[in-house]
């Protein structure tokens, strides 16, 4: 059974389409992260599962139950959904303990207090029942919300990028502690970002979503490594392209020369682009003969590595190398592309 | 050495300002505990405590009238979008603009016996007299109460709507979320994180209520101010007037202090979010409608059926009201007005510009003091400033006898009493709105200004000024439309023959005429909608 199922949504604001024909599954128990860049329409979908938007067109399903489409719509106080805020939308006039237990309902004193006490114990919090918010750091601020929204057991989580206003320091962290909060309480989730290493560190499947689509769904590593479109790879992670032709199922000839592919692909045409991305390529003093030379222009240290940026068939990027390694500005040295499945757009 | 030359010369204007404009407040307080005086004795033994039991009812009722029309009006144009919404945000305020005498007059015209309604009634039913049927009056506590909360509402209206809006709305779908319906969301989340802006807004409306003083007059209703004025006028003791004054001063601090603590409660609820533009719910259909209605019905009865009345009787009565009285009065009034108007702004610059540039300690004092005067009723500001003026007048006029001069009551009973009341009464109005705009201009720009040899005097009139020619425009205008409005000072401070036009429209009001002062009261409403519009437009661009 499929916790969440959108079918066709489509939401039109102030005459600009904001989502259009978006199709999205989210398995029982599953942590689905849409991401996107801001305006992409990511934020418009959580709200429109939520109730918080009425979406007229397309439909949604919760635990199988069709919760909006052209002629319905449930509203949020029924949709048995938690949500976590950008912001944590904590209660100011609440105490800990009191915004655990406010979507509690049919519940006796004493079984409130159980299951408040079980959740401060699961985010750790146990000391701070009685604090208000404003007591709080943003870390236990934010555990406090998961806490909240996962007290009265909703049949899907919503999280609408709770990690942003948190240091870079401790936010993967927090994003491993929370990952391990929803997988304890086993509940489905749907995580909204614009930054793709909280969605690589948190999600079990990963949606990209361009234009108010989702332009393609898988697991994180398969998105990376095998994206379907310039834009889902561009949105990965950088690299260049280089104007390439399909000489046969692995080769490509480039003006860098011919490069391999370790998997064959079929192509509605030879012509097109090879997507390349720094990891791939290697920097070298010394002449092989697959490499090709170039110079050194800049170079960043950064800590676990230098960067170097170089031009390559008149585009520039960077590409890490060894501290061991050290070129000078202006130098010649040697590239190499390291065999890898490529990424071939073709035109 | 200059230096310290001159900061010591603007602290000294600083702190002359504010002891001035304090010595009224300091004098009745002093005056207040005084001694017995035998018709404060009187007044104690026999029916002051009537007039305290009136003035607390009278709170009382406004502060539940005023809820019960305030807070659905913020909840339902804060939250839920409906017909009309946008405009009614705004036209709601527009009672503000009528004075409670003017309102209070209307309604007693329409529900007499001779008015329209009762005559509609009688002709109705067949009734013959007045005996034979019930009507109630208006001229009573409830009455008076109504009238009052009708145009003060809005006080309670603005700040509650205003709370609602800087509420994170995430706060109220959160707890949707969690499955509370709109009205238990109200109820649980909304109603609690307004709390302090509902006290705050209930305390404005007692102090304004406490000073009313027009409305209870004509009602026959005897309160603390009618008592003060009474006092004065009847038995010309000023001494149990400024007891009287006490009791209130003691009242009015105690609102005081409940407005400044619950708003320090509303501003740690306040503290991160933004402020809210879009609506969360659209209402439809049948729940459009009724809230459509009744903001209709609201401003109806607050505001446009009391202007259309003044409209009618402007015309009919054209040829009476358009005399050459209401341009005299007007003249007066606008003399006033502008005279206090140029006196406020320049102490307000004096003493802001102290505040800026002072090294010493407790910078913020002198303007502390000098803006008490702003929460005095009219009638009680009226008996402080006379306190200090007429022991002065006395003074000089026994120390001048031997001399052979007399010069009567030089201070008292001419209009340096009238317009040194306003500077009181106003002088914080205009210190506000200097100090706001002041806080805008970046302090490098003094230091740049004295790094190129400009002395502070100088940087005051060739960089502040410049820029502050707005904040001064608002603040000057803000003070004019108030001191145009004030009735209760006025009343009792006015030189002999002397009228302002709200004493003029009051005059008529008292005579059963207001006929023939309808083109004064509606030019009162007229500039009353000045600030109103100021206020909607500075909020918008806050939006």
């Amino acid at each position: 059974m499929s916790s969440l199922v959108l079918e066709n949504l489509s939401y039109q604001y102030n005459g600009t389409s904001v989502i259009e024909h978006l199709n999205l599954t989210v398995a029982k128990d599953e942590i689905v992260c849409l991401l996107g860049a801001s305006g992409c329409g990511k934020t418009t979908t959580l709200k429109a599962i939520a109730g918080i938007i009425e979406a007229k067109q397309g439909k949604v399903f919760i635990d199988s139950k069709l919760v909006s489409d052209e002629q319905s719509f449930l509203a949020p106080e029924h949709r048995n959904i938690g949500m976590m805020f950008q912001d944590y939308a904590l209660f100011p006039h609440l105490t800990v303990a009191d915004n655990i237990a406010f979507g509690l309902t049919n519940m006796t004193k004493a079984q409130k207090k159980e299951r408040v006490t079980e959740m401060l114990e699961l985010v750790h919090l146990l000391g701070c029942a009685a604090r208000y918010p404003h007591q709080l750091s943003g870390g236990q601020q934010q555990r406090v919300a998961i806490a909240r929204a996962l007290a009265y057991k909703p049949s899907l989580l919503l999280l609408d990028e709770p990690f942003s206003n948190i240091d870079t320091q401790v936010r993967f962290e927090l994003i491993a502690d929370i990952r391990r909060i929803i997988k304890n309480q086993q509940v489905s989730a749907v995580f909204v970002t614009h930054s793709k290493e909280e969605a690589f560190a948190f999600s079990d499947s990963l949606a990209v979503m361009h234009e108010g689509k989702i332009a393609q769904q898988g697991s994180p590593e398969q998105l990376f490594s095998v994206p379907n479109s310039k834009v889902v790879a561009e949105f990965l992670g950088q690299g260049i392209y280089l104007d390439a032709k399909a000489v046969t199922a692995t080769e490509y000839s480039t003006c860098f020369g011919q490069v391999k592919s370790l998997q064959a692909h079929n192509h509605k045409s030879d012509e097109g682009q090879l997507y390349i991305r720094p990891h791939h390529l290697v920097l070298s003093a010394v002449s092989e003969s697959d490499s090709h030379p170039v110079t050194i222009l800049s170079q960043r240290f950064i800590g676990s590595s230098n960067v170097f940026k170089v031009a390559l068939c008149g585009q520039e990027i960077e590409v890490a190398a060894e501290l061991s390694q050290s070129f000078n500005i202006n130098e010649q040295v040697t590239i190499k592309i390291k065999p890898h499945t490529v990424n071939f757009f073709a035109d | 050495m200059s230096l310290k030359f001159s900061l010591s010369r603007w602290q000294l204007f600083a702190w002359v300002i504010g002891v001035v404009l304090v010595t009224p407040l300091c004098f009745l307080l002093f005056e207040s505990l005084q001694g017995d005086s035998d018709v404060f004795s009187h007044l104690w033994d026999t029916v002051l405590w009537d007039y305290v039991r009136n003035t607390l009812l009278l709170i009382l009722g406004v502060c539940i009238v005023s809820s019960a029309i305030a807070l659905p009006l913020g909840w339902i144009t804060a939250y839920c979008d409906f017909p009309g919404r946008k405009q009614f945000e705004w036209a709601l305020m527009l009672p503000l603009a009528m004075p409670t005498y003017i309102i209070a007059y209307v309604y007693t015209d329409l529900f007499d016996y001779a008015g329209p309604i009762q005559v509609a009634l009688r002709d109705w039913f067949g009734w013959q007299s007045p005996s034979d049927y019930w009507f109630f009056d208006i001229r009573t506590l409830p009455g008076a109460i109504i009238m009052i909360a009708l145009v003060l509402y809005p006080y309670l209206y603005l700040i509650f709507k205003t709370a609602l809006r800087e509420q994170s709305f995430k706060l109220v779908q959160a707890s949707q979320i969690m499955g509370l319906s709109p009205f238990k969301s109200f109820y649980r989340v909304s109603m609690p994180l307004a709390r302090g802006a509902i006290v705050a807004g209930l305390a404005l409306i007692s102090m304004e209520t406490m000073a009313d003083f027009a409305t209870v007059n004509y009602f026959a209703v005897s309160t603390l101010t009618t008592a003060v004025y009474d006092t004065w006028l009847g038995y010309y003791s000023l001494t149990a007037a400024a007891k009287i004054s006490g009791i209130m001063l003691l009242m009015l601090f105690l609102a005081l202090m409940l407005e400044r603590f619950s708003r320090r409660e509303q501003a740690v609820y306040e503290r991160q979010s933004g402020v809210n533009s879009e609506t969360l719910y659209s209402l439809k259909g049948f729940y459009a409608w009724l809230a459509s209605l009744f903001c209709c019905a609201v401003l109806f009865f607050a505001f446009i059926l009391p202007v259309a009345v003044l409209l009618n009787y402007a015309f009919a009565y054209a040829d009476q009201a358009w005399n050459d009285a209401f341009f005299l009065y007007a003249w007066q009034s606008f003399k006033v007005a502008a005279i206090v108007c140029v006196i406020t702004i320049v102490l307000s610059l004096l003493v802001v510009f102290y505040q800026r540039i002072a090294k010493q300690q407790y910078p913020l004092i002198p303007g502390r003091l000098a803006s008490t005067g702003y929460a005095l009723p009219g009638t009680v500001l009226a008996i402080a400033v006379l306190l200090p003026l007429t022991m002065f007048d006395d003074r000089l006029n026994i120390w001048l006898e031997p001399f052979g001069f007399s010069p009567g009551l030089l201070l008292s009973g001419t209009l340096f009493a009238i317009i040194f009341a306003y500077v009181v009464r106003f002088y914080a109005i205009a210190h506000g709105a200097v100090e706001a705009s002041f806080m805008r201009i970046s302090p490098s720009l003094d230091m740049a200004s004295q790094s190129m040899g400009k002395s502070q005097g100088q940087t005051l009139t060739k960089v502040h000024i410049p820029l502050l020619r707005r904040g001064i425009l608002t603040a000057g205008l803000l003070v004019f439309i108030e001191c145009m409005k004030e009735l209760p000072a006025a009343l009792l401070l006015r030189p002999f023959n002397f009228e302002t036009l709200a004493t003029h429209v009051f005059q008529y009001v008292s005579d059963e005429q207001l006929e023939l002062a309808s083109i004064s009261a509606l030019s009162i409403v007229l500039v009353g909608l000045v600030p109103l519009y100021l206020v909607n437009r500075s909020m918008e661009q806050r939006s």
